[in-house]
């Protein structure tokens, strides 16, 4: 089965600054691939390029076995490839439905002009709320008024409104407090049982063993090391981490959590 | 969803369940309908001063013609500043759309012609218009394509300029001898009713509708409310946000220019102070009608009772004779009076 999405010699040079250089990356459908590495070693880099934020400087990104070019998110967005930013991109003052559909609003015609279609909005939001059980008291509340974890869920029920094929996911458990950590982990494992694939960036390790199929490295803008979960143990991720292909020279004990 | 009966995902912490505290639930009442109570207030206080004059419909009437272009200038102000942005230059833009009516007046309108006809008329009209949107569209584009780093750099830019230019092309004096069908705009009324209501009412109530079902009920208005409530986050949604906040000084120049075209007619004449001090004013009676600096925030009815308070109260004090200057004092302390109660109101909820 071709991949959803694939990254193939993907280079981005912001400047003087290499962030990353030929890098591959391969997303089987319904695949939850971890990403790990240090700070800098490009990994936010990688998806705001899978994300269409970023032009990549060299390499050729494919979706579904074909070659795709897109020069903004909402490109990669209509093509089924969805991102949950780390600062969680949600507008505080509007409501929750409304930032679900936000650029993509439901629009009713009357004569010439297409209107807002609110009741529809609330209507599909909170199916879709209900679809992935989330729970908030109610679809119009302000997300200013959510806490860390229901944003999270709010922003990951907006990237998965529109058949979304591929979502990635940028430190989604960094920001939440312990309880709610665990709540956002299963609902990475519910998109999973819909076939749809996620990409998660995570510094927790806990993470990354809990919802994962497959590890992947980076290190200093370039593949380092991967593999399938069952296949690696913590150490020698940790060692990926710190550039350390063996695992064998990490301390007894050493966490990075 | 796959496994049914396991425990859904809910994300409510017990705080969330328990009902709001009185206090929260009165400082939510203030936020809605708080600046209305304050017009109720200021209309008994000049009803109990005046009560002959303050309810007579000339009185009543006078308080909407002369507020009508304030009307339109705060209701462009707002859509500016629900973008977190601010427009420093519409009172600028207001002398120059009327000064740009004044002086075609001549050259379209020969003085003892024939009747000149409807066209020409039409072109007096539109010309504060266009000049207004213009002009707007220029602050749109500076801000955006220039990437100033702030609204204030760009439009405070544009305040001198569209002064100066105001004054290159009137010579700095007055002009008069504006058409009366040019002067309907701003002077004239329609029977309607049996009362004589004031035709720039209707363009200011017109003009408010609009305003609102532009920003409830069409895709951009909504954006406008995202890019001021995280332009990040309209961004990556898609949103245009350079377009959006282009469509946004450009309406709200075109409302500064219909603030001319209503100030030419109740003058007749295009004089080169004209709106000099009045972005200040319209800012003031958006913050006052509850809308918010940071951007995201306010009600189109909230904008028109923040400009029919500060119209009450220069009303209030004209009737009772006192000196106008005490009509400054008196914003500035509401102003702040207003803002400190709006922050004291927000740490009541925050804090629950």
């Amino acid at each position: 089965m071709d991949p959803v999405i694939e990254a193939r010699g993907i280079s981005k040079r912001f400047g003087q600054v290499v962030a990353l250089s030929s890098v591959d990356l391969r997303l089987a459908p319904g695949e939850v691939l971890g990403v790990v590495g240090d700070n800098g070693a490009g990994k936010s880099t990688l998806m705001k390029i899978l994300a269409g934020l970023y032009p990549p400087s060299d390499g050729t990104l494919l979706v579904e076995g074909r070659e795709v070019r897109y020069s903004s998110p909402r490109e990669a967005r209509d093509l089924g490839i969805e991102m949950v930013y780390q600062d969680l991109a949600l507008a505080g003052n509007m409501r929750i439905d409304e930032n679900i559909f936000l650029g993509r609003e439901t629009l009713r015609r009357i004569g010439p002009f297409g209107v807002v279609d609110h009741a529809a909005n609330l209507r599909r939001a909170k199916e879709h709320l209900e679809k992935l059980r989330i729970h908030v008291k109610s679809a119009t509340q302000r997300v200013e008024e959510l806490s860390g974890g229901q944003r999270q869920a709010v922003a990951i029920a907006r990237a998965t409104a529109f058949d979304a094929k591929v979502v990635i996911m940028d430190e989604p458990t960094a920001a939440l407090a312990v309880k709610e950590v665990r709540k956002v982990l299963d609902l990475i494992r519910d998109l999973k049982d819909h076939g749809i694939a996620v990409i998660l960036i995570s510094h927790r390790l806990d993470d990354v063993f809990y919802v994962c199929d497959r590890v992947m490295a980076l290190f200093h803008g370039r593949n380092f090391a991967e593999a399938p979960l069952e296949q690696v143990d913590r150490n020698e991720v940790i060692g990926w981490i710190m550039g350390n292909r063996s695992g064998q020279d990490v301390p007894a004990g050493h966490d990075l959590n | 969803m796959s496994q049914a009966g396991e425990a859904p995902h809910t994300l409510e912490s017990p705080a969330d369940l328990r009902p709001p505290r009185t206090a929260v639930r009165l400082a939510g009442l203030f936020d809605r309908y708080g600046v209305l109570l304050l017009v109720l207030v200021m209309a008994l206080v000049s009803f109990a001063a005046q009560p002959d004059v303050f309810l007579s419909e000339r009185n009543l009437v006078n308080i909407f013609r002369q507020n009508s272009f304030y009307f339109l200038l705060a209701i462009g102000q707002y859509i500016v500043i629900v973008t977190a942005g601010i427009d420093l230059s519409v009172g600028s833009v207001l002398c120059l759309g009327m000064m740009a009516s004044a002086v075609l007046t001549p050259i379209l309108i020969p003085a003892g012609g024939a009747d000149p006809g409807l066209l020409p008329i039409l072109i007096l009209i539109a010309a504060p218009l266009v000049v207004g949107a213009f002009a707007g569209w220029v602050n749109g584009i500076g801000l955006t394509k220039l990437q100033m780093p702030h609204p204030f750099i760009m439009t405070l830019g544009m305040m001198f300029i569209a002064r100066g230019v105001a004054n290159i092309i009137s010579g700095g004096v007055p002009i008069t001898g504006i058409p009366d069908g040019v002067r309907f705009i701003g002077a004239g009324n329609i029977p309607i009713l049996g009362f004589e209501i004031p035709v720039s009412l209707i363009v200011v109530i017109a003009a408010y509708v609009a305003v609102w079902a532009f920003l409830m009920y069409t895709r951009t208005g909504r954006h406008v409310f995202a890019i001021g409530g995280n332009p990040q986050a309209a961004r990556v949604s898609g949103v245009n946000v350079d377009r959006v906040l282009i469509v946004c000084y450009v309406l709200c120049g075109l409302f500064a220019g219909f603030a001319g075209l209503i100030v030419l007619g109740r003058t007749g004449s295009g004089f080169p102070n004209a709106g000099m001090g009045d972005e200040l004013y319209a800012i003031a009676a958006v913050i006052i009608g509850g809308a918010s600096f940071f951007g995201g925030r306010g009600t189109v009815l909230g904008v028109f009772a923040g400009v029919l308070v500060l119209g009450l109260l220069r009303n209030l004090l004209n009737l009772n004779n006192v000196q106008p200057f005490w009509q400054q004092v008196l914003i500035g302390v509401i102003i702040i009076a207003v803002v400190a109660f709006d922050v004291l109101r927000r740490r009541l909820s925050t804090a629950s």
